[in-house]
């Protein structure tokens, strides 16, 4: 047991600092394409990690049938390869669990949180 | 060390080896700096424990995403005059509840000034200020926050009892007599003990949204508010068929909107989560109160929904379980609450294992405290009584074809059809019920069985 638990808690709590909002299209008009996904997707703070937290086995998916995590993620980070697999990016992802819920494959997914004060920030929430 | 667990906390993380006797280092440790694990720290430190509190966020409320409204009642015997310093953008005084389809919307409105001052009914708030705010409370009570550390697993003795955590700090284990696991939705610490299943998409939904920036004035003149007067606006329909639902909520000078979706309706519509957002953007009657709004942060999360019967057990040896973490938001059609009920847990689990630690007994036997008098309070009285309405709201008909059903009779009742004499309400409600496919014996089965499960 260290002595670490019971010192004074660096920035614990500290309140976060204002966001730099990325300027969408805006205008309410509508349908897809009000706001480009990428413009979406900047306007969410991470601090992305070394270590990859979700890791895809692409053998899985290949005989996946359903390839529900490719538009059931809200950080659109499974993208289908042209072989049958999927490609996948951990850096922007919200933590949020839908991938590992819908997935069809059994350990296709190996599914971490990031290591501690890593990953996806929300400011507002 | 020969344990070969992999050190992450995960849905395939599996227990740890047992491990010895060894004294506790605190009384109680929490897991999760969210409003369950914020109010079990405050309510475990006033009743005398020592108490470390554990949050994987670089500050409180940095993981975390809601709606969202805050029903601040509960915080009354705890934090006297909470209002006057707690982090509100606005004071909710209008609630509407929508009926959509793509093309029409019916409108209830409810708005009451008795909502506007103290002790106000509910409020709008960032969650990264109101949880910050609330841990805050509990660091004063003399609670130890550690954040930017991950609870990886749970330590146990030979007898399978929990005895601790472990973390993903290089010092990494943390003894205590009572853990309680405020770990949110998703909780690894509970479906590593085998008390959650792994994945469980049919009592689960995504909720995505997006925090619109539009200036003060033009929120207060579009919404009709004055000064910090807020609206809640709950949606039905108009989500492609997915079981789910919208809202809109006003906050000092921005508009958050989003969806509620199933997660298996969503799986299978191939529909992405954003275009429902913006199909909600587009409609025509919320389109005009959006306009020229630009988007500040994008946020998805995800809402257990199973209600009563799905909730995991809350207590075991050395271990309790608050919040979203045992699946206490309440998600009822026009209710969505679950930071309430998440504070309201969190409190009673604080004292309960403040008690146990104080009397040298945290085992299940005794802990069982803690859900009797959940079932006491509101927190699973309400559950209990509203058992049915996850599956009733969430079922085919209501979420499908009653809303085309009422848009289409009133639509039917307020067309003049002159020179032809306006039909009998009876037929117009026949022809309705047709159009979308609804029998007349099934609208008023449901509509019985909607009473019973409201009642
Ligand atoms: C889209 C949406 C809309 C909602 N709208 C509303 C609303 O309007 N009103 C309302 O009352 N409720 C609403 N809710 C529900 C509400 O957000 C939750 O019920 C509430 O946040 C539950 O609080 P909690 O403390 O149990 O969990 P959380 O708020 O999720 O907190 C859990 C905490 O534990 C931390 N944590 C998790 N695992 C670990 C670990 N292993 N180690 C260390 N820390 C960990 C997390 O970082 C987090 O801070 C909504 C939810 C969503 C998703
Ligand atoms: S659902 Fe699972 S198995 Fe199927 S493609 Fe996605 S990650 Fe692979
Ligand atoms: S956790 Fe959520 S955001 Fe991250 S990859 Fe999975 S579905 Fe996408």
């Amino acid at each position: 047991m260290s002595r670490f638990w019971f010192r004074k808690p660096v920035g614990a709590a500290s309140a976060p600092a204002a966001t730099e909002a990325a300027e969408g299209m805006g205008g309410g008009g509508g349908r897809l394409g009000d706001i480009a996904f990428e413009d979406r997707m900047a306007t969410v703070d991470f601090r992305v990690g070394e270590r990859a937290h979700i890791v895809v086995d692409s053998d899985v998916c290949r005989s996946c049938t359903t390839r529900a995590c490719v538009t059931a993620c809200p950080a659109n980070l499974f993208a289908p390869t042209a072989d049958g697999g999927i490609l996948f990016n951990y850096e922007q992802c919200f933590e949020c669990g839908t991938c590992y819920m819908v997935c069809n494959g059994e350990g296709a997914l190996t599914w971490t949180y990031p290591d501690g004060g890593q990953g996806v920030v929300f400011r507002q929430g | 060390m020969a344990d070969e667990r992999v050190p992450y906390a995960g849905p395939g993380a599996a227990p740890g080896a047992a491990v010895g006797d060894q004294p506790a280092d605190v009384d109680v440790i929490v897991v999760g700096a969210g409003p369950a694990g914020a109010a079990a720290a405050l309510a475990a430190a006033r009743a005398g424990a020592s108490v470390v509190m554990l949050e994987r966020g670089p500050f409180p409320g940095s993981k975390n995403v809601y709606g969202g409204v805050i029903y601040g009642r509960i915080l009354d015997t705890v934090l006297p005059n909470w209002w006057e310093e707690v982090p509100v953008e606005r004071w909710v005084v209008r609630r509407s509840t929508m009926v959509l389809t793509e093309t029409q919307a019916l409108t209830v409105d409810f708005r009451t000034q008795s909502w506007a001052g103290p002790p106000y009914n509910g409020m709008t708030a960032y969650r990264a200020d109101f949880d910050s705010w609330l841990a805050e409370k509990a660091t004063a009570a003399g609670a130890r926050l550690v954040t930017s550390t991950v609870a990886t697993g749970l330590l146990r003795d030979a007898a399978g009892r929990v005895v601790g955590v472990r973390t993903d700090r290089a010092d990494g284990e943390l003894r205590a007599r009572v853990v309680i696991a405020a770990d949110g939705v998703n909780s690894f610490l509970a479906k590593e003990s085998g008390l959650l299943p792994k994945a469980d998409p049919k009592h689960h939904t995504l909720g995505v949204k997006e925090v619109l920036s539009l200036p003060r004035e033009v929120i207060d003149e579009r919404f009709g508010l004055r000064g910090q007067e807020g609206l809640d606006i709950e949606m039905l329909g108009n989500t492609r068929g997915i079981p789910g639902g919208g809202f809109l909520y006003t906050n000092s000078d921005t508009v958050s909107i989003g969806a509620v979706l199933a997660l298996p309706g969503l799986a299978a519509a191939k529909v992405r989560p954003e275009e429902i957002i913006a199909d909600l953007k587009g409609h025509p009657a919320i389109a005009p109160y959006l306009r020229g709004a630009t988007v500040k942060e994008y946020a998805a999360h995800l809402i257990p929904e199973g209600g009563y019967d799905h909730m995991p057990p809350l207590h075991a040896d050395g271990l309790l379980i608050a919040g979203d973490a045992a699946g206490m938001t309440l998600a009822a059609g026009i209710w969505l609450e679950g930071v309430n009920f998440a504070i309201g847990s969190g409190l009673v689990a604080g004292r309960v294992a403040a008690e146990a630690a104080a009397a040298g007994d945290a085992s299940k036997k005794r802990l069982a405290r803690y859900r009797d008098e959940l079932e006491k309070q509101f927190v699973l009285a309400d559950h209990k009584r509203l058992r049915g309405a996850p599956e009733i709201i969430l079922s085919e008909r209501i979420q499908r074809r009653y809303p085309g059903l009422v848009a289409d009779l009133v639509e039917s009742l307020f067309t003049v059809t002159n020179p032809e004499p306006k039909p009998g309400a009876l037929a117009l409600l026949r022809r309705a019920a047709k159009r979308n496919g609804v029998s007349l014996r099934e609208l008023a089965r449901d509509g019985v069985r909607i009473g019973k499960v409201f009642r």
